[in-house]
């Protein structure tokens, strides 16, 4: 035996690097049971670009909530001239008229209507609080939730109101206007939503 | 020992002693029952501990049985659930009991917080015991969670929609982490196998090492009783409270009274309305999950509505952060708080039953706003019924904020010496 005091300096060191070069192994070790939840490749695939065909459209019509895009229900709305005109007027009762939260729309969707092309509105249904998919109330009549209803999407689960541009009505829980996903126009008739242009 | 060598112990007895050496059982039979001393004044509250173990079997029992012929894909799930039902022999009977079961779990659990509340059992130096105790309360939530959205009817997939954006609301790293928490884009097939193995592994392992630590913390510090006064101030010759009896045989036998009853109870529920009229088991979930179309009207099951209410309640945005993410902070909050109790107490006495005017009014409006609030969480949305949940929220969240001032400038009465009846 060993009748020399303990050196408990060393003690404490191999202790703590011990712990240290251990601490810094379990680290590493989680990595892959984080990464395990990410997306996997076959989400990723299930969730690529989807081409809509979008001819038998009408003015007041909406195609939505099919097409899902990456299981997403996704609105696409045909709106009327006068509606356009309205959406470009009266904007008061609106929480981010301008699209200036950058993050819910492309850069080719920052205007009045929110959309590449004015009629043609393109939106993921999803309500910006959390999540339920606002249902898609086209008429201008008075509705239970607003006497004053000009048209738009109604989420049932918390009460947010959007307007045909898939803009939110200040005071409602929802922070956000709808998302507009990346789309472009492959032909007259043909909407490609998920992918931003056909080059990319 | 030279005395006993006359007569050989008998087979029991040497059977018990080979076993000690290699088993403390007695020792731990002792320590855990025969000798340890409960308060003897225990009333109707004290029942909700024991019956929460019973649940807790009843929930893994039935689990395990369920586990054997449900199927966690997207295709399947809802399917085999229905499997369940009407193929698998006395399957409606055990599916009937693990949802029965999960409401009957919260019942007695919010039942046995209340005690806490209201005979101060979470003050020192119960104060581990309480935290303890509110792990289990998360897990418990967590645990309940996962399993209603493994039926994958719509209710589930929405509510876990909803639940699962939550994490959305958290500035920067919000939407990467709920990407992250479902695996996917939206809602799929990928997270309910993930939740499958929270609900049927992780979590009931978490549950069951939780309440391994509360029952040992438990009898370390020894039990509260309705006076909230220490009986380990009064002792005999023996050192042996004289104001507690052994739980085995008093309190088992005393507890297995208080079994039959709830079964008796649980039975009727379980036979005689299983769905609780949409309340247990919601219409929408009778129709597979489409991530489509949203229900017509959400609601959490009925043991979240409180939470989900003051959710809904905040709609207004505050320094610049959204009315979502303060939904969130109020949400959270308020599970939450329950946990520094120990800390904001500053009443000289424990127990209700000698605290002061406030504490009573209080503890009956914290009653009050959680049963309305819980309420108005299964009611749709209206501008008066937010009005109504905001003010509900208030003063749910006044109990505990304010208790470090009631609980020290009221007129508390004296303790008692003894324990009273």
């Amino acid at each position: 035996m060993n009748a020399s005091p303990v050196n408990k300096q060393r003690r404490y060191f191999l202790i703590g690097a011990t712990a240290a070069v251990g601490g810094v192994g379990m680290v590493g070790a989680a990595v892959p049971f984080v990464q395990a939840w990410l997306p996997s490749a076959r989400a990723r695939a299930m969730g690529a670009p989807i081409r809509v065909d979008i001819a038998k459209l009408r003015p007041g019509e909406i195609l939505g909530p099919i097409p899902a895009w990456r299981g997403q229900p996704v609105f696409i709305v045909y709106r009327a001239e006068a509606t356009l005109a309205k959406l470009r007027g009266a904007t008061g009762a609106l929480a981010d008229p301008d699209s200036e939260n950058e993050a819910m729309q492309p850069e080719y969707a920052r205007n009045a209507w929110r959309s590449r092309r004015p009629e043609i509105g393109v939106y993921l249904g999803l309500c910006t609080h959390l999540g339920c998919s606002p249902k898609y109330y086209g008429e201008v009549r008075p509705e239970t939730f607003d006497a004053n209803w000009q048209g738009g999407f109604f989420c049932p689960c918390h009460g947010s109101r959007f307007d045909l541009a898939g803009r939110v009505v200040k005071s409602v829980p929802a922070p956000d206007n709808l998302p507009v996903p990346p789309h472009f126009f492959e032909s007259d008739n043909v909407v490609v939503i998920g992918q931003d242009g056909a080059a990319a | 020992m030279a005395e006993a060598t006359v007569k050989r112990p008998g087979r029991w007895t040497r059977f018990m002693a080979w076993l000690d050496a290699r088993l403390p059982v007695t020792e731990t039979v002792e320590y855990h029952a025969t000798k340890y001393y409960a308060p003897k004044n225990f009333n109707f509250w004290y029942y909700f501990g024991v019956l929460a173990m019973v649940v807790l079997v009843i929930q893994l029992l039935s689990g395990i049985w369920l586990t054997m012929s449900y199927v966690p894909s997207g295709a399947g799930a809802f399917a085999s659930v229905e499997y369940i039902m009407r193929d698998v022999e006395f399957g409606w009977l055990i599916r009937y009991m693990h949802s029965t079961g999960a409401s009957a779990f919260f019942l007695v659990v919010y039942l046995h917080m209340f005690r806490a509340l209201a005979y101060g059992s979470y003050r020192a130096p119960r104060e581990l015991l309480w935290l303890i105790g509110m792990a289990i309360y998360l897990a418990l939530m967590a645990e309940g969670f996962f399993g209603y959205v493994l039926t994958w009817g719509n209710m589930s997939f929405w509510a876990a929609q909803v639940i699962v954006s939550l994490a959305g609301a958290i500035p920067i790293v919000g939407p990467d982490l709920m990407e992250w928490v479902r695996g996917d884009y939206g809602m799929s097939e990928i997270t309910l196998n993930r939740f499958f193995a929270l609900h049927v592994v992780a979590v009931p392992l978490a549950l069951v090492g939780l309440v391994f630590l509360h029952i040992v913390a438990l009898h370390h510090v020894g039990s509260n009783n309705p006076d909230g006064i220490d009986i380990k101030q009064q002792k005999d010759a023996d050192g042996v409270p004289v104001d507690g009896i052994p739980f085995h045989p008093y309190y088992t036998v005393h507890d297995l009274q208080a079994t039959v009853v709830f079964l008796f109870l649980f039975c009727v529920v379980l036979f005689y309305a299983p769905e609780m009229y949409g309340y247990f088991i919601e219409k929408p979930n009778f129709e597979e999950a489409n991530p489509l179309k949203t229900p017509e009207h959400i609601a959490p099951v009925w043991y979240y509505t409180p939470f989900y209410a003051m959710l809904r309640a905040t709609t207004f945005p505050l320094f610049g952060l959204s009315a979502k993410f303060w939904g969130l902070v109020v949400m959270a909050g308020a599970i939450l708080i329950p946990a520094i109790l120990p800390w904001l107490d500053r009443s000289p006495v424990r127990s209700i039953r000698y605290k002061g005017a406030w504490s009573k009014l209080m503890l009956g409006l914290l009653v009050a706003s959680f049963v309305a609030l819980g309420y108005l969480g299964t009611i749709p949305p209206s501008p008066g019924a937010t009005v109504a949940a905001q003010l509900l929220t208030i003063v749910y969240f006044a109990y505990f904020l304010l208790m470090p001032w009631y609980s020290r400038i009221e007129r508390v009465k004296p303790e008692p010496e003894r324990v009273t009846r």
